[in-house]
């Protein structure tokens, strides 16, 4: 998400699968689509019909290869020297959208003198801490500013000072022989890509791109997000119909999980939690300032301590641009938590928010709970010891908690790793008391799901759950009941928290058709997260106060307030539920078309984001082809196929005055209203942990060297270098001279907790298989259809071998490089069971967020199986 | 109902014979129901996925057991072939080409050693740059390495080879046109099994041993409904309707493929000629038809009948002659 939000501005797709058939070229990069989302990728068969060129880069020909016009395999870990590549094509043949760059991007801006580039470096960006392996100085990125503190610009983009020539600069060594030599993939092929993107860009044509994990499970995947997202600005794709990037989400909701959200570094709606630094200078492990908005202040702006709301409001916000409105977004959040206890006089409760003191996400949790610190654990729908990178581990963490509760569908493998498991366990040498919970699935309670295209879609219970199942949503409320019970006459400031708390989503009146009594009300919940007023002038001017459950809704995130007469539990979600009995999540009508009646798309029900950019500068569209959004002169206001992303009266021709704040900084011809320059950001000044500019780095393990700086790898990933379980592969260890990647099937889901329980989708796929191709077959001697040995410093596996010419070996710089497949879908728990993949991926993880890199490392095999 | 009204006729002679008219009237044949337009699938192979939605939507709806999970190694197809509990299959059949390993084989390191000099205030208005290359003729429908990916169902056939070798009537064409097994009539003597050319229909050895194949789901059908494999396709790539109306589509699609480059599409059974009728579910292919263990000229066995029978007849004459001559030579 930071590798969209820094760049354009929100964590999430720019638009929808539905607008994929209004594209001309659609590049699919990192995802394997066709199998993993088969139903959004009907939309690319669609397009394909419609004449759109599909393109699919990726290291194994897939289902989603099948379907492309063109599949061009590459070896996984070098996509920013293939992206890289595309970006010195658009700027030295001068085949960007000029109008678009110079109007909308910061092409034209000009950066810090003393800002040194890779290219100076060797690999590293100005700022770098050796000692911390951080970026501790961000202030060399910055642009150069005026007095008003307002960045100085060359709208000629001449200056050699200003992005679009510091661009030049950087990506000057990435040429397609250096694609050829890097990536294995011949120039030929590479330069049809790019001259397929470059003919369906401009006024009359659009493109898109997907991307899903194979991007973002890699160390450096927020940059190569990043880099995408360049091309995508740099040919003028983002904001218009038929363009944007598509980030493909892997699980239902789990858009949902980031927005409202279940992240440790989040509050809702991409406001970052407090943090607290302990240290001046923190470990690169420890460091607070991960945050998956990617919006943080760095360094020169950054307050160390986070104790008051002030203090938080001067980090998480802005002067300018949307996020000048954080005061009223935190305001109501914080009034929708703690209700009539949150005071101006107590700083809103501020206070009572817990502060992260250092990196808490999912892998450093385990290594915290593996190193005793961890005492209890709560799965809901996670399976770590079969799911999570660096699964053995996992395992063994478990293995160090005082008690666990797993709340789950089928016994998973997470809930029986005390008994069962690849390696020997005794039960008797294990304290974790384990409580295996039984959940209810998707169709036996309410709720939402948000979706990739960050659509709330309203579901429907369809059957009581069985025995004593329950929803997430009941248990979650009724843990939340008894521990507030229990704390109900502390005095201890600690407690506190707990009893301001509001907690009261019982249902009205019992559910009809329901056995059970106690599910809480959804619709209480999604009430919340849109907001309602907690003081309102009625018409005859009489102010009156509500409490949650008679209180009117508020209609728009526009209507909350920073002076506690508003409550809002997410502000991005407001307005899906506007007034009782209008819940516009559940909402199902088709028109064909943007389908605006169908669910809603957060913020606003915005469809395409950034829709500004689909209309030129004096707010005409581009092309009658492609018109979108576009000013109306006489009704002087913004109007089209979908909500304006844009004030709506803001005329085209509106220049702020240079002391101007909040969004009234924002000039008339800026579509990335959440940043504070407006525009889409082709170098990211602020808010990266690993620099402002997509730089190849080599995957933490890698057959080759670094081609391009004598630094290998991603200098502020998290290598997580002195643990014995995480060792590594050392550059071109002839032990491990095999690549491999991992990737889903259609037939089974994730860990396959869900799937590999039910005996039709087993039959479908029954065993775990590793594709090689024929070469690397011979040369090991392994038979199609028998079994092998994957071996990592991690551990070891075996899989059936399924030769075939789907993979196929790559030329790098002269020699030859195998590359491995592996679906991930096996376990030992299930009616089909089967080695682990994650067994044998490690836990170096990326520096923005946090995200392990299980696309590309490498192995060795040898036939056979595991004695 | 019927067993109830035997008892009565048992307990009193007489109130049967007041009843027999009535009883009689059970054993009146039921009038067909009206006939419908011929409905069926034109499977299109160019847009399928190989999801295997239409497999298990079938199975769901069918309430069908599932296979003992078998791996196969043949590319993504562990279902293997059609059967008496599988009614739709999907094929996949890998065609990748082997080319030498892509690259240069020089070293990058060596080019890449000084930076290449670049004009920093390069004019922007050269946009000659770009090489002409018309929009839409670069790139080829499918790529040059293909993957192909075929739903397999029940044929349907116009004159069903399976219809014809039942012996006990069980098989029979339905109001919409379709070939369908009555289940409470088949007694499992398995003629039908041979008699396919598609190896579609088969007994149901581990279950209740009669034969059985797709439905079309009939009864989805009688509640206007679309069969579940059709609905639950995310590309449309199984098509569902009237078939002369698919047969329309499936030449609209030759055609437009045609235009697109892809000169190796050919429909598979779309035409009257197979099997003397064509069939009611036929295909769109990417290769021959051999390639998806389709026959090219499905034979059908009753075209055996009229030439093996007079063989038989001649040799039994010719025998019968021989015989008399022989008898009559010895005396």
């Amino acid at each position: 998400m930071p590798g969209l939000g820094t760049t354009v501005g929100r964590g999430g797709a720019t638009t929808s699968p539905q607008d994929l058939v209004n594209s001309d070229c659609i590049l699919i990069m990192g995802s394997n689509m066709a199998e993993a989302h088969p139903v959004g990728f009907a939309n690319v068969v669609k397009a394909k019909e419609r004449g759109a060129k599909v393109i699919h880069v990726d290291p194994h020909f897939s289902r989603t290869s099948a379907l492309a016009n063109l599949y061009v395999p590459t070896r996984a870990g070098s996509d920013i020297v293939f992206l890289g590549a595309i970006i010195r094509y658009l700027l030295e043949n001068n085949a960007y959208f000029h109008e678009y760059v110079a109007n909308y991007t910061n092409a034209p801006m000009l950066i810090r003198e003393d800002f040194q580039d890779t290219e100076d470096l060797d690999g590293l960006f100005s700022g770098y801490d050796q000692e911390s392996k951080t970026y501790t100085d961000h202030s060399s990125w910055d642009y150069q500013r005026d007095e008003n503190d307002n960045p100085l610009t060359d709208p000629t983009m001449q200056n050699p000072r200003c992005v679009l020539q510091i661009m030049r600069r950087h990506f000057a060594r990435y040429t397609p022989e250096m694609v050829e030599a890097e990536c294995g993939v011949p120039q030929e092929s590479w330069l049809q890509v790019v001259q397929t993107l470059v003919e369906n860009s401009g006024r009359e044509r659009t493109g898109a791109l997907c991307y899903a994990v194979g991007w973002t499970q890699q160390s450096k995947g927020v940059q190569i997000i990043r880099a995408g997202a360049i091309i995508q600005l740099l040919l003028g794709n983002i904001g218009r119909p038929g363009g944007g990037i598509l980030a493909l989400r892997g699980h239902a909701s789990i858009q949902g999980s980031t927005d409202v959200p279940t992240l440790y570094d989040l509050l809702a709606g991409y406001m970052p939690q407090p943090a607290e630094m302990l240290d001046a200078k923190p470990e690169a492990q420890h460091s607070p300032t991960a945050t998956t908005w990617g919006e943080r202040k760095d360094q020169h702006v950054h307050k160390r301590t986070q104790q008051t709301l002030q203090e938080y409001i001067d980090v998480a916000g802005m002067k300018l641009g949307w996020w000048s409105n954080v005061p009223s977004y935190i305001v109501s959040l914080l009034k929708a938590w703690y209700g009539d206890a949150a005071t101006a006089e107590n700083d809103w409760g501020y206070h009572w928010l817990p502060k992260i003191i250092g990196d808490h996400s999912h892998i450093n949790t385990s290594y915290d709970m593996l190193d005793g610190k961890v005492k209890g654990y709560f799965l809901l729908g996670q399976n770590p010891a079969a799911g999570s990178t660096n699964a053995r581990m996992q395992r063994k963490a478990l293995a160090q908690l005082d008690w666990m509760v797993v709340r789950d569908l089928y016994e998973v493998e997470s809930a029986t790793f005390w008994y069962k498991g690849p390696e020997e366990v005794d039960p008797r040498q294990i304290k974790t008391e384990v409580f295996l919970l039984p959940a209810a699935a998707s169709t036996e309670k309410e709720g939402s799901f948000t979706n990739t295209q960050r659509l709330i879609q309203w579901r429907d219970k369809a059957v009581d759950p069985p025995g004593d199942a329950r929803s997430d949503l009941w248990f979650i409320y009724d843990l939340g009941k008894r521990l507030k019970a229990l704390y109900a006459d502390s005095t201890e400031p600690k407690d506190q928290a707990l009893r301001a708390l509001t907690w009261d989503y019982d249902r009205a009146e019992p559910e009809p058709g329901s056995r059970l009594l106690d599910e809480p009300d959804a619709e209480l919940v999604l009430k919340e997260l849109n907001g309602f007023y907690v003081r309102k002038q009625d018409e005859e001017g009489n102010t009156n106060t509500y409490g949650f459950r008679e209180a009117p809704h508020v209609p728009a995130f526009t209507a909350l307030k920073n002076d506690g007469s508003t409550a809002c539990g997410s502000w991005i979600y407001s307005g899906v539920y506007p007034e009782p009995g209008k819940n516009r999540a559940a909402s199902r009508h088709s028109d064909g078309g943007t389908n605006l009646d169908w669910g809603f798309a957060w913020p606003a029900n915005r469809r395409i984001l950034y829709n500004r950019a689909s209309a030129d500068p004096e707010g005409k569209p581009w092309s009658e082809r492609k018109k979108y959004i576009w000013w109306d002169e006489e009704q002087k206001k913004w109007t089209g196929k979908d909500i304006p992303d844009f004030p709506v009266d803001k005329a085209p021709d509106y220049r702020p005055d240079p002391k101007a704040t909040g969004m009234d900084g924002i000039s008339g011809t800026n579509p990335f209203i959440m940043k504070p320059d407006g525009r889409g950001w082709l170098y990211a000044p602020v808010g990266l942990k690993d620099g402002p500019l997509p730089t190849h780095y080599e995957a933490a393990e890698s057959p080759v060297h670094n081609a391009l700086y004598k630094q290998q790898s991603n200098p502020a990933a998290k290598f997580h270098k002195n643990r014995k379980d995480n060792r590594l592969a050392s550059i071109g260890d002839p032990d491990y001279p095999v690549v491999i990647t991992t990737y889903r099937l259609t037939e089974h889901h994730v860990s396959g907790p869900m799937t590999r329980w039910m005996p039709w989708l087993n039959a479908l796929q029954p065993s775990l298989f590793a594709e090689i191709s024929p070469e690397l077959a011979a040369e090991r001697q392994i038979v199609h259809g028998s079994w092998m040995v994957l071996k990592t410093p991690r551990g070891e596996i075996e899989a059936r071998a399924m030769v075939t010419r789907r993979l196929q070996p790559l030329r790098i710089r002269g020699r030859v490089v195998h590359q491995i497949g592996l679906p991930f879908h096996w376990g030992f728990q299930g009616k089909s069971t089967g080695s682990i993949a994650n067994d044998l991926t490690h836990s170096v993880l990326e520096p923005n967020v946090s995200i392990e890199e299980a696309k590309a490392f490498t192995c060795n095999v040898r036939p056979g199986r595991l004695s | 109902m019927l067993e109830q009204r035997g008892r009565e006729s048992v307990s009193s002679i007489a109130q049967g014979v007041k009843q027999l008219p009535q009883l009689l009237t059970l054993l009146h044949k039921e009038t067909p129901p009206p006939e419908e337009p011929a409905l069926g699938f034109f499977t299109d192979t160019s847009l399928c996925i190989g999801c295997k939605a239409c497999e298990i939507a079938c199975k769901q709806w069918n309430q069908l057991p599932a296979a003992t999970p078998d791996w196969s190694g043949t590319s993504y197809d562990n279902t293997q072939h059609l059967g008496a509990t599988t009614w739709r299959h999907v094929q996949f059949i890998e065609q990748i080409e082997r080319r030498i390993p892509a690259g240069t084989g020089q070293s990058a390191q060596q080019t890449s050693s000084t930076l290449p000099k670049l004009s920093l205030f390069q004019p922007m208005d050269s946009a000659e740059a770009i090489p002409a290359t018309p929009p839409g003729t670069a790139l080829p429908f499918f790529n040059s390495d293909r993957w192909l990916m075929h739903s397999d169902v029940c044929k349907h056939c116009a004159n069903a080879p399976c219809q014809e070798a039942c012996p006990t009537g069980a098989i029979i064409h339905t109001e919409y046109d379709t070939v369908y097994v009555q289940q409470d009539i088949c007694n499992g003597c398995g003629y039908c099994v041979v008699a396919c050319p598609f190896g579609v229909i088969a007994r149901d050895t581990g279950g209740d041993g009669q034969a059985h194949k797709c439905t079309l789901c009939y009864d989805r059908l009688k509640d206007g409904m679309k069969p579940a494999c059709a609905k639950a396709c995310p590309t449309e790539s199984i098509q569902f309707g009237e078939v002369q109306e698919l047969k329309k589509n499936a030449q609209e699609r030759l055609g437009l493929l045609q235009e697109h480059g892809v000169s190796e599409a050919s429909l598979y059974g779309a035409d009257d000629k197979i099997l003397e009728g064509g069939l009611h579910s036929f295909f769109l292919l990417l290769d021959e038809p051999e390639v998806y263990n389709l026959p090219a000229n499905p034979a059908r066995p009753s075209n055996h009948v009229l030439p093996t029978s007079l063989g038989t007849i001649i040799t039994a004459l010719l025998m019968g002659l021989m015989s008399i001559f022989f008898f009559s030579n010895k005396e």
